[in-house]
């Protein structure tokens, strides 16, 4: 493998690695800070994926449609902690399991009702449909360099949310005694629900920046999932910078074993996941 | 507005099948110091929860300030002026001494700020040169520290205080009484529960002994000094 192949492998690795950890960090917060484990977080990228080929087909520009797509996100987050997720607090896991399972079967089937199961695809803008010549014959897509960019904003934000704010200690505060933090007259149900939409929002907006390279497609939410929670077990339950890590090495452990060693690639991840928890079992990170 | 900061009537409450209070009644008035004593077991600890809106099973009202609170949630009990120092402490050991105080700063009832973190930070001295440690990181007697210095940046006009002396070195106990009695002396209200009982009657006004979910009787603490026999019979010292 020469210099160049190699750097676009890297590439393509990293921007796999930071898309999946907008999932990933939501669901871990999720389960770490609210204790519950949420299957339908899958569903969150799907929806994202489909609200941004929906509102991009109504509105004709990607980026209003992505801007619409997480206001509706937001909303929807924070009626489905309201109507459901917040049930679930007192609740043990395997009613967790069932309710959010439930709720995949909701959101497919709503899906194939109001879209169909057709898989569709979203052209990139053409501001961002450029590519990166590197050698004569190989380049690199400038979109995929947003996709990074962006990623990486988000991460340095919600860093500086969790670690710098008000908000952010109260999160971290409810996660290690929630009756405490109600006995000082902070609202928890408020801050889970803005946590829940947060995490809703943010794999929705995942779902919406990797529609126009992914396609959109029935069922995309599933394989989502499950790389998500290896990316929480590797990083360790409840940590946003263990999410981090470990997305990105998922990422890169996977873009490069398609590479190397194709015929493994299926099971590399988990592979990885074995060898981490033989290592330590409580993950990479201790909770946020 | 009512003087009565905080009043439990024929106040039930129960944990699964057991039934730990059985009818208390119980005011806090405004400027006063009770002691709340009884032995292990007791209800003590239970009754101040479920003041507290802390315990879920509960039948019999709660007032706050004299409005009917019975069914509000603990935050809004909270922020009626009441804080909460529990059995145990509660510091958040992720968190950094800094942040343990500031995530719960906010302004008294009144709108005012009398406690200021700078003026903790006077209070404490020994917070103040572990701000940037972790809660997991500090003494049993700096966590008490804290955990009190945390509920007074709330600006409350009750404090609650459920034995926070307990686990302590009789040095750092003799510096948490001091304390204690500085918070008196700005004019919070108190209520203590502390197995020290001689200390409870040195600084409080009246005391309240609870005796299997029940008032066993309620007596100021000059009378409740002269009559140990009392004491005596309902503590067993």
């Amino acid at each position: 493998m020469d210099l160049v192949t190699f750097l676009i492998q890297l590439l393509n690795g990293l921007q796999y690695g930071l898309l999946l950890f907008l999932v990933a960090s939501g669901l871990t917060l999720i389960f770490g800070i609210m204790g519950i484990i949420n299957l339908a977080h899958g569903s969150f990228y799907m929806i994202g994926a489909y609200l941004a080929f929906s509102l991009s087909t109504l509105t004709g520009n990607l980026f209003t449609a992505i801007l619409l797509g997480i206001v509706l996100s937001a909303v929807l987050g924070i009626i489905l902690e309201w109507l459901l997720i917040s049930r679930l607090y007192h609740r043990d896991h395997l009613e967790q399991v069932l309710l959010t399972y439930g709720l995949i079967l909701i959101f497919e089937a709503l899906r194939s009702i109001l879209v169909g199961d057709d898989v569709h695809s979203i052209a990139i803008p053409a501001i961002l449909n450029h590519s990166i010549p590197l050698t004569d014959t190989l380049s690199y897509p400038v979109y995929r360099i947003f996709i990074s960019m962006v990623c990486l904003i988000l991460a340095g934000l919600m860093y500086g949310v969790i670690q710098r704010t008000r908000l952010g200690m109260m999160i971290r505060a409810g996660a290690s005694n929630r009756e405490m933090v109600q006995s000082l007259g902070i609202n928890i149900q408020l801050v889970y629900r803005l946590v829940f939409a947060m995490g809703f929002t943010l794999a929705a907006f995942a779902g919406m920046l990797a529609a126009p390279i992914s396609s959109v497609y029935p069922g995309m939410g599933d394989q989502v999932l499950i790389i998500c929670f290896v990316v929480v077990v590797i990083g360790g339950i409840g940590s946003v910078w263990g999410a981090l890590v470990a997305a990105l090495l998922i990422g890169l452990v996977d873009t490069f074993s398609k590479v190397f060693f194709p015929e493994l690639a299926g099971i590399t991840v988990y592979l990885l996941m074995a060898m981490v928890l033989l290592w330590r079992p409580e993950g990479l990170f201790r909770m946020t | 507005m009512s003087d009565t900061l905080l009043e439990a009537r024929e106040l039930h409450a129960y944990y699964g099948a057991s039934h730990i209070l059985h009818g208390v009644n119980f005011r806090v008035e405004r400027g006063e110091t009770i002691g709340l004593l009884g032995r292990n077991g007791m209800g003590k600890t239970t009754l101040i929860r479920s003041m507290l809106g802390l315990v879920s099973q509960r039948d019999g009202e709660v007032l706050v300030r004299g409005s009917l609170m019975t069914r509000a949630a603990p935050h809004l009990i909270a922020r009626q002026g009441i804080a909460y120092v529990p059995e145990g402490r509660g510091i958040f050991p992720n968190l950094s001494v800094r942040e343990n105080l500031v995530m719960a700063a906010r302004a008294g009832v009144d709108g005012h700020y009398h406690w200021t973190y700078e003026r903790i930070l006077a209070t404490f001295p020994r917070l103040a040169e572990r701000l940037d440690n972790g809660g997991w990181q500090l003494s049993g007697g700096e966590q008490q520290m804290l955990t009190i210095g945390r509920a007074l940046l709330t600006n409350p006009d009750l404090l609650l205080l459920d034995e926070a002396t307990e686990g302590l070195a009789p040095l750092i106990r003799r510096e948490i009484w001091k304390i204690i009695q500085h918070i008196q002396a700005t004019g919070i209200t108190t209520v203590i529960v502390d197995k020290n009982h001689s200390a409870i009657l040195d600084i409080s006004d009246r005391i309240v002994v609870l005796n299997k979910g029940q008032v066993a009787f309620e007596a100021n603490s000059a009378d409740a000094r002269n009559q140990p026999g009392l004491l005596h019979r309902y503590l067993g010292v």
